[in-house]
C-alpha cells in the first residue's frame, strides 16, 4: 500500500475537503508545489489557482482557490483557503470604504464618547425589558 | 350589533399583530438552524489556524511578529459587532452595556479608544452618543462574507502597525444555547499564546516561503480576521435565537391579551342582551 498523508482544505466559511491523499498540487506563490507523504515542514502563500488532490491513480479533486496558506507537517497539509481574492491594493480599497461609510453618517460627531446619555438609553431599555418580563409573570 | 364595536376592533388588530410576531417567530427558528451550522462550518478554519500558530510558536522563526508582542497600553482598538435590525430583545442592549462598563473602565486607567463597528445596531448607537467611529460596515445579511469586514479590521491592524492602538479587541455575543447569549470580550492582539505542552522532536522549524516575515505577516492578518468574522458568525445565530425567544413571547403575550379582551367584549354583549330582554319584558308587563 502506498503511504498517504491527510490533506484538510478549510476556508473561513466552510469546511471544503477533508481526507487521505497520496500526493497534493498547489499553487504556491513561487510556483506550483507538489507534496508527498514525509515531506520536510513548510508553510507558504498560495496564489489564486487550482489545489488538486490526487487520493489515488483514479480518484483526483481539484479545488479553485482564490489564494490563502498551506501548511505541511510530515503526515498533515492544511489548506487555508480565501474566499476572495486578496491584494494589498484591494484590501486597501476595502479599509477607505469601510471608513467611509463610517464618516458620512457622522458629521457631528465629537469624539467624545456621552456615558450618562448611553447608560440612560440602555437603562431605559434594559427596564422596558424587565417590565415586559414582569408582565408576564404576572399574567400567568 | 353595535355592542363593543371597539373591543372587537382592538381583538382584530391584536390578532393580527400575533400573526406578524409569529411568523417573524418560525422566520427567526429556521434561520437559527442556518445560522447555527454556518457557526460549525466556520469552526474547522479557527481550529486549523490556532493549530499552525501554535506550530509556529514551537518552531524557531528568526523573525519574532508584532501581534505577539506585549507593549505599553495607551490606547486600545475596539471592534464591536451588533446586529443590523432591532426586535431581537436586549441583545444589543446587553452587549451596548458590557461594552460601556469596560469603556468607563479604559477612560479611568487613562486610555483611549478607537471603536469600529460591524452592525447598524452598533454604528447607530455609538455615533448617537458622539463616539469617533473610525470605520463601519453595514447591512452584512444573514449570510456575512469575509470580504465584508476585511476593510474594518484592516483600519485596525493598520492602526496597530502605526502605534496607534496597542492593543485590540473584538467584542460580540457568544452562542451558548437557544436561551443564553453572553455578551463577550475578546483580546486579539497581542495574541494570547496557548500553553506550550505539546511535545515536539527537539529544535525544527518550516520551510518558508516566499520569506518568514511575509508568511507570518499574512498568517496573523488571516488569523485576526478569522476570530473576527467567527464573532460575526456567532453573533448572527444570537441575534435569531434572541429574535426567535423575543417573537415567541410576543405572540404568547399577544394571545393572552386577546383572551382577556374577549371575555370583557363576552360580557358586555351578555349585558346588552340582558338589558335587552329586561327591557323587552318591561315593555310588556307595560302593556
Amino acid at each position: 500500500m502506498t503511504m498517504t498523508i491527510h490533506v484538510d482544505i478549510v476556508s473561513a466559511e466552510q469546511e471544503i475537503y477533508s481526507g487521505q491523499a497520496e500526493m497534493v498540487f498547489a499553487p504556491a506563490l513561487l510556483g506550483e508545489v507538489g507534496i508527498a507523504p514525509r515531506h520536510a515542514p513548510l508553510i507558504t502563500m498560495l496564489m489564486p489557482g487550482e489545489v488538486r488532490v490526487k487520493v489515488d491513480e483514479e480518484e483526483d479533486h481539484a479545488f479553485f482557490v482564490s489564494g490563502g496558506m498551506l501548511e505541511v507537517q510530515p503526515h498533515v497539509v492544511t489548506v487555508l483557503a480565501d474566499t476572495a481574492i486578496r491584494a494589498k491594493d484591494i484590501d486597501e480599497a476595502a479599509a477607505l470604504e469601510a471608513k467611509a461609510k463610517a464618516e458620512e453618517e457622522l458629521a457631528d460627531r465629537s469624539g467624545q464618547i456621552d456615558y450618562a446619555r448611553a447608560q440612560a438609553q440602555l437603562a431605559e431599555a434594559i427596564m422596558q425589558l424587565r417590565t415586559l418580563d414582569r408582565l408576564r409573570k404576572r399574567g400567568r | 350589533m353595535a355592542v363593543g364595536k371597539e373591543i372587537r376592533t382592538k381583538i382584530t388588530s391584536i390578532k393580527n399583530t400575533q400573526k406578524i410576531t409569529r411568523a417573524m417567530e418560525m422566520v427567526a427558528a429556521s434561520k437559527m438552524r442556518k445560522t447555527q451550522n454556518r457557526m460549525q462550518a466556520t469552526r474547522p478554519y479557527a481550529v486549523k489556524m490556532a493549530q499552525i500558530i501554535k506550530h509556529l510558536a514551537h518552531a524557531n522563526p528568526e523573525y519574532r511578529h508584532p501581534y505577539l508582542q506585549e507593549r505599553t497600553t495607551r490606547r486600545v482598538g475596539v471592534i464591536i459587532i451588533s446586529s443590523d435590525r432591532g426586535l431581537c430583545g436586549g441583545l444589543n442592549a446587553n452587549l451596548f452595556r458590557k461594552t460601556i462598563t469596560r469603556f468607563k473602565q479604559w477612560e479611568k486607567d487613562g486610555i483611549g479608544i478607537e471603536l469600529c463597528t460591524i452592525g447598524s445596531k452598533a454604528s447607530g448607537f455609538f455615533s448617537n452618543l458622539g463616539a469617533n467611529i473610525s470605520g463601519q460596515a453595514l447591512k452584512l445579511g444573514d449570510t456575512p462574507h469575509l470580504q465584508d469586514i476585511i476593510g474594518v479590521i484592516k483600519i485596525m491592524l493598520d492602526a496597530y502597525a502605526e502605534g496607534k492602538i496597542d492593543e485590540l479587541h473584538v467584542i460580540y455575543n457568544e452562542f451558548i444555547n437557544t436561551m443564553t447569549q453572553q455578551p463577550t470580550v475578546q483580546q486579539l492582539i497581542p495574541v494570547r499564546q496557548a500553553e506550550q505542552i505539546e511535545e515536539f522532536p527537539e529544535h525544527w522549524d518550516y520551510i518558508y516561503e516566499p520569506d518568514a516575515k511575509e508568511v507570518l505577516d499574512n498568517l496573523m492578518t488571516r488569523y485576526i480576521e478569522s476570530i473576527v468574522y467567527q464573532g460575526l458568525v456567532e453573533n448572527n445565530a444570537c441575534e435569531q435565537a434572541a429574535r426567535m425567544v423575543a417573537m415567541k413571547s410576543a405572540s404568547d403575550n399577544a394571545g393572552k391579551l386577546i383572551d382577556e379582551l374577549q371575555l370583557v367584549y363576552n360580557k358586555a354583549r351578555q349585558a346588552a342582551i340582558t338589558q335587552e330582554i329586561s327591557e323587552i319584558v318591561a315593555g310588556a308587563a307595560a302593556v
